[in-house]
């Protein structure tokens, strides 16, 4: 006969070996050699945790009375994990990208990180939660009870609140050990996982064991156990109404909203791809947990005395078969399944617990928060170690009140459908941008209500609602009956729950979301989390620079430890390009350091921690609206640079093409200063020449002595005329010069030029006396001067075998012009914009001037309030002297 | 002429692929669909009896691991992250094709 205390030694060396598998996996990861924990293998078999006592004991025992039915607890979860590419990818994505710490956190970052709804989420957890881990701890205790009832040394009487007790307590101790090593939710509990994997075999390994030795050892075979099976009070399909859709949904729902499962599922999630693997994997580990549960059942029925407890068939019938190895193995399998759901139970509900409460209210009580000095990394693990005793204090309390008993058992589903009052507002918040914080709230406070009034307050009994409430309704209001709502009786006490609960929930969700306006926050967050997929990128939060970089690396030392804080804080400062440990703190900074805080303590208290020394509200619409002003002034400032530095390009062009000039003229000045000194050396040669011959030759003819002294007469003259073009020149170039205005026709200041210009002909001048009949009040002599010049100039330069100058004289908008053009080469392009500056020559015509006759005219032209221009394209050279219409009248 | 029989040829891979990826999100409806056939049973003694219950919908069953298997296998999501833009082959499925 199996002995108790061969069991309890089992056991212990069981829990040991977990405890081993925990500390190796710890170990190995610490050391870095931990890639093989994370393999999607594994990641699968933590999955499993779906898969507690309720299932390994409770599937048969459910199989046993209602049939098939315990299927859909199995079928929902199955068919949202082969629908992964919908919803369970997003969500591991969002939890990845905004490191989500629990499903509370999940709802409460989605609607503008509201702490109020976090707090919400998190009491429907425990309250859904607690009677859970009572199931659990019950589950354990009966198995330990049905081998001391095997076991005639041992009297089972009055142990049972104390095996309870122990094993909550080891529990509790392996919790805290394990599940609090680190403080970030985010770095995945390596030793608590690979310890449930390892569970999650044995408890496959366990149930598939007693099935296969049911079926082949009992059975004999698989069609005889087909045969009995439908020989068996269980032969034929029987459903309640609605039961079989209305589970299905409950499950596939319970599997994202269950705080357990969203704790494998998506915080401990090491990689995304790894879901690939579970898509198949964890329905196919269901599968095989579920497929031995009816032959388990009717060979129990058939084997066990009437009236032993079918939830305890897994352990009974091997032990009634005599086979204790395999009553051992399958109450290690059950053993496994209630530990393995209650660790990751209280680990999901203490991060809840104490990022959502605790945190909150310390930092509330402490005043200044986050200012004050102090690791505040203590305070969050011991609150979360706190709430793991507490929550396993709490189900340790449930089980000892409620007494256990078939109450506890009812209890699974009713657990499941409240935390499927997260659904409406976790999936809404993560397909649909219009949902609102209101709207979650209103969903969550109708459905849980509901869920309150028709399932959880009856599920106590007659106690708790009497009978008469139940069969007339509260204060006689019949409509109000709990498992009657609205006059509509004869549903199932479950489905009418869930399905009321589940209308008034979605419906408040979504017609309260449709007529209220989100927050800022909330639609960046809303925006964030539906286009996950579109911008994997940090979540919009933090304006302005108030904060000082020093208060938040004092704050973040405490909650990462000095060393993550500072190794973060560096390595941001290095991305700003600064030396040394504090950063800007920039929005972009804010926002990471906000999300590496909120990995340890939750996205809302990260979210106000920050805001504490940040100071005032993240962002509002007023400093939305500056950003875009912001932007608005930058786009205009950058379209004023662009036109500036057109314009310093223009100028740029302006200034080379000034600087070209300079050269050409610097060049030309060189050359002139070289043909001034011949000029000037020449006739100041031939004069020193002829005076020392007039003066030291003895008997110079008469005739030769005149001939001499007209030389040095006609030299001199020549240095005088130079010499006055230069003076000229100075005097007109710095304004001194006096203008002797006077009327005069232009036609006779012509005749005048002419004269003057061409006294040994060498150009015919064609003119037009009809046109030159104009008066004009100006200096007349220095009129004349320029046109003497220009006429001057085209006898002198023009090469034409029959030189022609052809003076043609218009008035037009207010000017008279004066055409100068000459038949001849005219001046070559690149000459046209030099041959107005002073010593500058055209060509290399030996033809005597010093280059000074058109700069001349060009400034007496401007003192004249005129202008002279070189006329391009005119088959020679042309000039055009301007005057302006007032110093101009037509003669009467 | 190699080339332009390539481009045709990735197209169509492209093609393939996003209805794969379709099948994939389409599963856990013609899951659901399958599982809720139970629905229409006739209940009670002289109804279906429960072994070809069972065999039903663990057949189902398997065939929705196993038809997930393969898809997860190809790695479709991928598909969905870039609906609408066409894109290249995965490096591991090009290199089969070359």
């Amino acid at each position: 006969m199996a002995s108790l205390n061969l069991l309890i030694g089992v056991c212990l060396g069981y829990v040991a070996i977990l405890f081993l598998v925990a500390f190796g996996a710890e170990r190995a990861a610490m050391r870095g050699r931990g890639h093989w924990l994370r393999s999607p293998v594994v990641y699968t078999l933590s999955l499993s945790i779906y898969c507690t006592a309720w299932t390994f004991y409770g599937a048969v025992g459910y199989a046993a009375r209602s049939g098939l039915e315990y299927l859909t607890i199995y079928i929902g979860p199955s068919l949202v994990m082969v629908g992964w590419l919908w919803a369970v990818r997003k969500i591991v994505r969002i939890g990845r990208t905004q490191r989500i710490t629990s499903v509370a956190d999940l709802i409460s970052s989605r609607y503008g990180k509201s702490n109020l709804l976090a707090v919400f989420v998190t009491v429907l957890a425990v309250i859904g939660t607690t009677p859970y881990i009572a199931l659990q701890l019950q589950s354990v205790v009966e198995s330990f009870a049905s081998f001391a009832l095997a076991d005639p040394d041992v009297s089972p009487k009055g142990e049972s609140a104390l095996t309870a007790l122990w094993v909550a307590a080891g529990l509790a101790f392996f919790t805290v050990l394990f599940g609090t090593r680190n403080l970030d939710a985010n770095e995945r509990h390596h030793g608590v996982v690979m310890a449930i994997a390892l569970e999650a075999v044995v408890k496959l390994v366990a149930l598939v064991a007693v099935g296969v030795f049911v079926v082949w050892g009992i059975g004999g075979g698989l069609s005889e156990t087909m045969a009995r099976i439908d020989a068996s009070r269980l032969g034929h399909w029987q459903m309640a109404n609605g039961r079989w859709a209305g589970l299905i949904f409950l499950s596939a729902a319970a599997l994202f909203c269950l705080p357990r499962m969203f704790q494998v599922l998506v915080v401990e999630n090491d990689d995304e791809s790894h879901l690939r693997t579970a898509a198949w994997a964890f329905p196919a580990y269901l599968m095989l947990m579920s497929l031995f549960v009816v032959p388990i059942a009717v060979t129990g029925l058939e084997l066990m005395p009437e009236g032993s407890n079918p939830d305890l068939f897994v352990l009974t019938v091997p032990l009634a078969a005599g086979q204790e190895g395999l009553a051992m193995l399958s109450f290690l399998g059950g053993f496994s399944s209630a530990t393995s759901m209650v660790i990751v139970a209280s680990i999901a509900l203490s991060t809840m617990v104490s990022n959502h409460v605790v945190m909150p209210i310390w930092l509330r009580a402490t005043g200044g928060g986050a200012a004050i000095s102090g690791d505040v990394r203590h305070v969050v693990l011991l609150a979360r170690r706190l709430s793991i005793v507490g929550v396993l204090l709490l189900g340790y309390l449930y089980y000892r009140i409620s007494g256990g008993g078939e109450a506890l058992a009812a209890i699974g589903l009713i657990s499941f459908s409240g935390v499927a009052q997260f659904l409406p507002a976790l999936l809404g918040g993560i397909f649909w941008r219009g949902a609102t914080r209101i709207g979650a709230f209103a969903g969550l406070a109708m459905g849980s209500a509901l869920w309150f009034w028709c399932l959880f307050l009856p599920s106590f009994g007659p106690d708790v609602i009497p009978r008469e409430v139940m069969a007339t309704g509260p204060f006689g209001l019949t409509w109000l009956r709990p498992y009657a709502l609205f006059g509509i009786s004869g549903l199932d006490p479950l489905v009418h729950g869930v399905f009321w609960s589940m209308v008034f929930n979605a419906g408040a969700f979504a017609l309260v979301s449709v007529f209220t306006f989100p927050s800022p926050m909330e639609r960046l967050q809303g925006a964030q989390f539906v286009n996950v997929f579109a911008h994997s990128d940090a979540p919009q939060g933090w304006q302005g620079g108030a904060a000082q970089a020093e208060d938040l690396m004092i704050m973040a030392q405490r909650i990462l430890g000095a060393q993550d804080a500072q190794a973060l804080f560096q390595d941001e400062a290095r991305r700003q390009g600064l030396p040394g440990y504090l950063p800007e703190p920039t929005a972009e900074f804010l926002q990471r350091l906000e999300r590496e805080l909120s990995g340890s303590v939750g996205a809302a208290t990260a979210h106000a921690m920050v805001g504490q020394i940040v100071g005032g509200a993240s962002v509002s619409v007023e400093e939305l609206m500056a950003v875009a002003d912001e932007t608005a002034q930058i786009m205009e400032y950058s379209s004023q640079l662009e036109a500036k530095s057109e314009e310093l390009s223009r100028t740029a062009r302006q200034l080379r093409a000034a600087n070209e000039k300079l050269t050409q003229i610097s060049v030309q000045k060189d050359a002139f200063l070289s043909q001034i000194s011949h000029e000037l050396r020449t006739p100041m040669t031939s004069i020193r020449a002829f005076s020392e011959i007039l003066r030291d030759t003895e008997g110079l003819s008469l005739e030769d002595r005149g001939r001499y002294a007209s030389i040095i007469l006609e030299e001199a003259m020549r240095l005088t005329r130079l010499l006055d073009d230069l003076l000229d020149l100075s005097v007109l170039e710095n304004g001194q010069v006096t203008l002797n205005q006077r009327r005069a026709l232009l036609s006779s200041v012509l005749d005048q030029a002419v004269r003057a210009a061409l006294q040994e002909g060498g150009i015919e001048v064609r003119r037009d006396a009809l046109a030159e009949a104009v008066e004009v009040e100006t200096d007349v002599d220095r009129l004349a001067q320029v046109f003497i010049n220009l006429i001057a100039n085209a006898r002198k330069y023009c090469d034409a075998a029959r030189p022609v100058l052809t003076i043609a004289v218009a008035r037009r908008d207010g000017t008279l012009i004066v055409d100068f053009s000459d038949n001849g080469s005219g001046v070559e392009t690149d000459m046209q914009a030099m041959i107005f500056e002073k010593f500058s020559r055209i060509g290399h015509h030996q033809a005597g001037g010093a280059g000074l006759g058109l700069a001349i005219c060009r400034e007496v032209m401007a003192r004249l309030g005129g202008s002279i221009a070189y006329l391009p394209g005119q088959g020679g050279a042309a000039f055009r002297v301007t005057l302006p219409e007032s110093r101009a009248m037509a003669a009467q | 002429m190699a080339r332009p029989a390539r481009v045709t040829f990735l197209e169509r891979r492209t093609y393939r692929r996003r209805r794969l990826a379709d099948l994939a999100r389409l599963m856990p409806v013609i899951g659901l669909v399958l599982l809720l056939v139970p629905l229409l049973w006739q209940e009670g003694p002289g109804g279906m009896p429960t072994s070809r219950a069972i065999y039903w919908i663990f057949g189902v069953w398997v065939g929705l691991v196993a038809v997930t298997a393969w898809l997860a296998s190809r790695r479709l999501e991928s598909e969905l992250d870039t609906q609408g833009t066409p894109r290249p082959l995965p490096e591991g499925e090009r290199e089969g094709r070359r």
